[in-house]
């Protein structure tokens, strides 16, 4: 426990990462020969480095295909010198600080710099449902589901056959039983086929038939196929089915727009990545484009957004700030009470207090919803009927109560290990100085344990900032106030995020999403600078 | 220089480590025959009908020889599937509920299935309707569900004709101490649209108006029209500072249960409350939710799970094979119904388990009047709103600034 503290408080040393340096360079050179010696030696050693490596580079193969098919240079290149530096590395006796610092880098950059980046970028785009891919691809979504059988013609039973090396559809007419070969040429009649009774030919002269399962495995080559007739092609429903069909949308480069015989006129709209009639209605699918800052902006300017924006914000304070202090409070004052010599039993009640945190969070805030059930909740029953949930201040209230329970163990945990740290002659040699119990807690301990606890709260700020589990689960932001749909009384900026997004919906704007989780980032990012910038200048002077 | 060995042999076997990685890639899987081929065929579905789809997928690989895959997607399902379709990782059919069509169809997921006539006329006409988008048909229909009225015949023996014989006869058994509450209807401190639905279009209530091709229509948002806000009016009589029939303290979490314990004598709720209620040990009935006394038919949303064909799976003949020719079979369908039963959307196999389960054939009943659920991706944007306008209501507040609210929010969203 005591490691683990002071471990915790040197994250916030001013020099991070130098004490690994120095202690490689002092002593790689009077070691290098033992170290060496070592190694040959170690067989467990040579083992295991060979299969270290040996992931890496499976890692990389396991790569290299997807990277390849999709030709995506760039990612290839950087996992391929990312493959080769770390094989590089771990294969040389030199650069021995590298080889400490270079996993936790390679991850520091896939999970935390990526992400963040991606999110940057998607910011800028209308990534989202109805915008997920490419206008190829938009294209391709809109002339296939405009694809209808053509009217009158016959639903054909489908033997697919094989004449000369080449594809072919061998139609059986359902109602005449006439059997017809289908070709890339067209139609042509086929005589004296044997036909079953289901349908299926059985036999044709000068035609090879296909084995179902063999044709299975030409699924890409039958559903390209198609037969042309008068009036539209021929394709297959499956193997045992074909139907003829128009499609009723078809894609004119020239004009950059999709045209519909019967009259419709969709034109490209870059902008909005729809294509769009003359009345402004859009057709179903759309793709991504880039739309520069229109998130941003919609973000602080939409009414229905901005103007609750800073509501959500100071509730959003509020509910971190309380967080972190009445968990800290709470899991401070049972610390301090076991931490007491003269308390009996402490492992006993160690074990029961951190039951809340053993718990899983999801089915506990379910409960605690319950819990507070107008009609038929715990808290109804103890305090009288009351809507708990659905009266702003009570609801606000009860998330923090929530959080406390769920929440304090934790402090209490890390807070304990802390207090242990704390040396007993200087909390004696304040109360030798006649300092009361109080004095010394408030001016010796407290400060010492502040010091390794406090980058945990501010992760416990950052986490309790976006805790979107707790509301989610318990208010889903609510109550609503009866004009407003948009946000609720309990909502912090994640919850809103969410909701204003569509993920609520089903109906996702991960674009805009991202715009504001760039907003949150950079008022967390601000918050936890401030605090480790006064954590530091307060470690000087403790420490 | 003995570093310089160890660093050899490293090298070396971690040569021969990737050669063993990549080798298993390099050669065909097993050499076709001619029952078996190297054809392949993935479907995704939730995890309580994975194992039900699985035997049927098996025989449907045995009879065409190919291999199948069934995995179960534990959550969110749509999503995950639009999103794993988009970068082509994505299953070869999906199955799933109708109302996921419009949002799969505008990120070009799923293909329209051709079915015959033939095969058209088989199925229930609320089951074609609710998968046909746009005039195209997505998917291949197997079950539907809607919520009815669900009544304890011990305590209520005959069904109220009309919602306020259903409010008196809950309100005299409460006065007579024996149950709780009038009715148990989903709702919850969120709202619910879907489980209140059957009240509001009976009060005159509806979402959207309707396209020339009978589709809704989110150009025309509906919520605020005078029969909309009326219909408010109704739910806001029937609510906690009226006749305390809609509560915001009764939700998914405890309706049902609180049926099962007699607290309430009648319940609105689907099929996938019967093997709770089976085991209460009380007599039941499902009966049609009812209308107001003057008014309208109760029309509840009519969910329909379906089959689907992802538009970017790397087998798409295989699985318009299995949607389009092996699920519409009646055979396939009856047994399907019988892993799990769920009214059947194919009318043949409806009628065939009739004798087998009367549960059933009354839901089909009780959703006659029932319109399949909007699957329009507009619809999306209807739930938060509308829920919200609802529990307003249901608290007592006014009922046409909660409609103009919520038809202001609605338009917002779909305009976005």
């Amino acid at each position: 426990m005591t490691t683990e503290v002071t471990g915790a408080g040197s994250t916030g040393s001013p020099h991070p990462g130098q004490a690994p340096d120095q202690r490689s360079r002092g002593g790689r050179r009077g070691k290098a020969e033992q170290v060496g010696r070592t190694r040959e030696l170690s067989t467990g050693f040579i083992v295991s480095r060979i299969a270290v490596l040996g992931i890496v580079a499976a890692l990389l193969i396991y790569a290299l295909p997807p990277l390849i098919q999709t030709e995506a240079w760039t990612a290839l290149a950087v996992v391929g010198v990312v493959t080769a530096l770390v094989a590089y590395l771990y294969l040389t006796p030199r650069h021995i600080p590298a080889k400490y610092l270079v996993p936790g880098t390679i991850f520091l950059f896939a999970f935390a710099i990526v992400p963040i980046v991606l999110t940057f970028v998607t910011a800028f785009t209308n990534f989202g449902d109805g915008h997920r891919g490419t206008k190829a691809e938009a294209i391709r979504a809109i002339e296939t589901s405009s694809v209808t059988q053509v009217p009158g013609s016959p639903e054909y039973y489908l033997t697919i056959a094989e004449r000369d090396g080449e594809m072919v559809f061998l139609l059986v007419d359902p109602a005449t039983k006439a059997v017809q070969a289908g070709t890339a040429d067209g139609l042509s009649p086929v005589d004296g086929a044997e036909v079953s009774l289901t349908g299926k030919v059985l036999s044709a002269a000068g035609y090879t038939l296909v084995p179902t399962a063999q044709a299975a495995e030409r699924d890409a080559e039958i559903s390209a196929f198609s037969v042309p007739t008068a009036g539209g092609a021929v394709k297959a429903t499956g193997l045992s089915r074909a139907f003829e069909g128009k499609a009723d949308k078809s894609y004119d480069a020239a004009c950059d727009c999709v045209t519909s015989p019967s009259g419709g006129r969709w034109v490209a709209d870059e902008v909005e990545g729809y294509f769009v009639d003359s009345e402004g209605r859009h057709l179903d699918q759309g793709w991504k484009v880039d739309v520069g800052f229109a998130n941003f902006t919609r973000a602080l300017t939409d009414p229905t957004i901005s103007g609750h924006f800073l509501n959500v914000l100071v509730w959003n304070f509020v509910f971190a700030i309380s967080a972190v202090a009445t968990t800290f409070a709470l899991g401070m004052i049972v610390a301090l009470a076991l931490h007491s010599p003269r308390v009996r039993g402490t492992k006993f009640y160690r074990i029961v207090l951190i039951l809340p945190y053993a718990m899983p969070g999801f089915a506990m805030l379910l409960i605690w919803r319950d819990m507070f059930n107008t009609d038929f909740g715990l808290i109804s029953k103890l305090f009288g009927v009351h809507d708990w949930l659905g009266t702003p201040t009570t609801a606000r209230l009860g998330l923090i109560v929530i959080n406390l329970w769920m929440g304090f163990p934790y402090m209490f945990l890390v807070i304990t290990g802390a207090l242990q740290a704390v040396p007993r002659e200087l909390t004696d040699a304040a109360r030798i100085d006649g300092a009361s119990a109080w004095a010394g807690f408030r001016r010796v301990t407290l400060p010492l344990v502040l010091v390794a606890l406090t980058p945990l709260l501010i992760s416990s700020f950052g986490f309790n900032f976006n805790n979107f589990n707790n509301i989610k689960l318990v208010t889903n932001g609510g109550p609503y106030a009866i004009d407003n749909s948009t946000v609720g009384a309990t909502d912090l900026l994640i919850s809103y995020t969410y909701r204003v997004a569509g993920f609520d919906s089903g109906v996702a704007d991960f674009g805009f999403a991202a715009a504001i989780s760039v907003f949150i980032f950079a008022i967390v990012a601000t918050v936890s600078t401030v605090a480790f910038w006064r954590s530091r200048a307060q470690e000087e002077v403790y420490s | 220089m003995r570093i310089r060995t160890a660093g050899v042999i490293a090298a070396a076997g971690l040569l021969m480590l990737g050669v063993a990685a990549c080798g298993g890639s390099g050669e065909p899987a097993a050499t076709p025959s001619k029952d078996k081929g190297n054809g392949k065929l993935v479907l995704w579905t939730d995890p309580t009908r994975a194992p039900v789809l699985k035997p049927f997928a098996e025989a449907f690989g045995k009879e065409n020889g190919v291999t199948v895959e069934v995995k179960e997607i534990s959550e969110n399902q749509q999503q995950t599937f639009i999103t794993a379709s988009q970068q082509g990782s994505g299953p070869d059919i999906m199955v799933g509920a109708h109302d996921w069509i419009g949002n799969m169809v505008q990120n070009g997921a799923i293909d329209p299935v051709q079915l015959t006539a033939e095969q058209k006329a088989a199925f229930h006409p609320n089951a074609i309707k609710a998968v046909t988008f746009n005039g195209q048909i997505y998917g291949a229909p197997y079950a539907m569900e809607n919520v009815a009225l669900i009544r304890n015949t011990d305590l209520v023996p005959t069904a109220p004709a009309t919602i306020e014989d259903l409010i008196k006869a809950g309100k005299d058994l409460k006065a007579a101490k024996k149950v709780q509450e009038i009715l148990c209807v989903p709702f919850g401190a969120a709202g619910d649209v879907y489980h209140t639905y059957p009240l509001f279009s009976a009060a005159g209530g509806s979402l959207f108006g309707s396209t020339a091709s009978g589709d809704p229509d989110p150009s025309k948002v509906t919520v605020n029209t005078p029969e909309s806000i009326a219909a408010l009016e109704k739910m806001k009589a029937l609510g906690e500072k009226g006749e305390g029939a809609i509560k915001t303290s009764i939700g998914n979490e405890n309706g049902i249960p609180s049926f099962v314990q007699k607290k309430c004598a009648f319940l609105i709720s689907g099929p996938w409350s019967m093997n709770d209620v089976k085991k209460a040990g009380f007599a039941y009935d499902i009966t049609a939710v009812p209308g107001f006394a003057a008014g309208g038919q109760a029309k509840p949303f009519l969910g329909v799970q379906a089959f689907y064909v992802a538009a970017k799976g790397k087998s798409k003949v295989l699985a318009q094979e299995f949607v389009a020719n092996y699920v519409t079979n009646k055979d396939v369908a009856l047994a399907l119904y019988k892993a799990d039963p769920r009214p059947a959307a194919l009318t043949a196999a409806a009628d065939a388990v009739k004798s087998l389960d009367p549960n059933a054939e009354k839901f089909v009943l009780a959703g006659a009047n029932g319109i399949p659920m909007p699957a329009i991706p507009a619809m999306g944007a209807i739930w938060g709103p509308m829920a919200n306008a609802e529990v307003a209501v249901v608290k007592g507040g006014d009922a046409k600034t909660a409609a103009e609210a919520a038809a202001k929010a609605i338009t917002a969203e779909i305009n976005k």
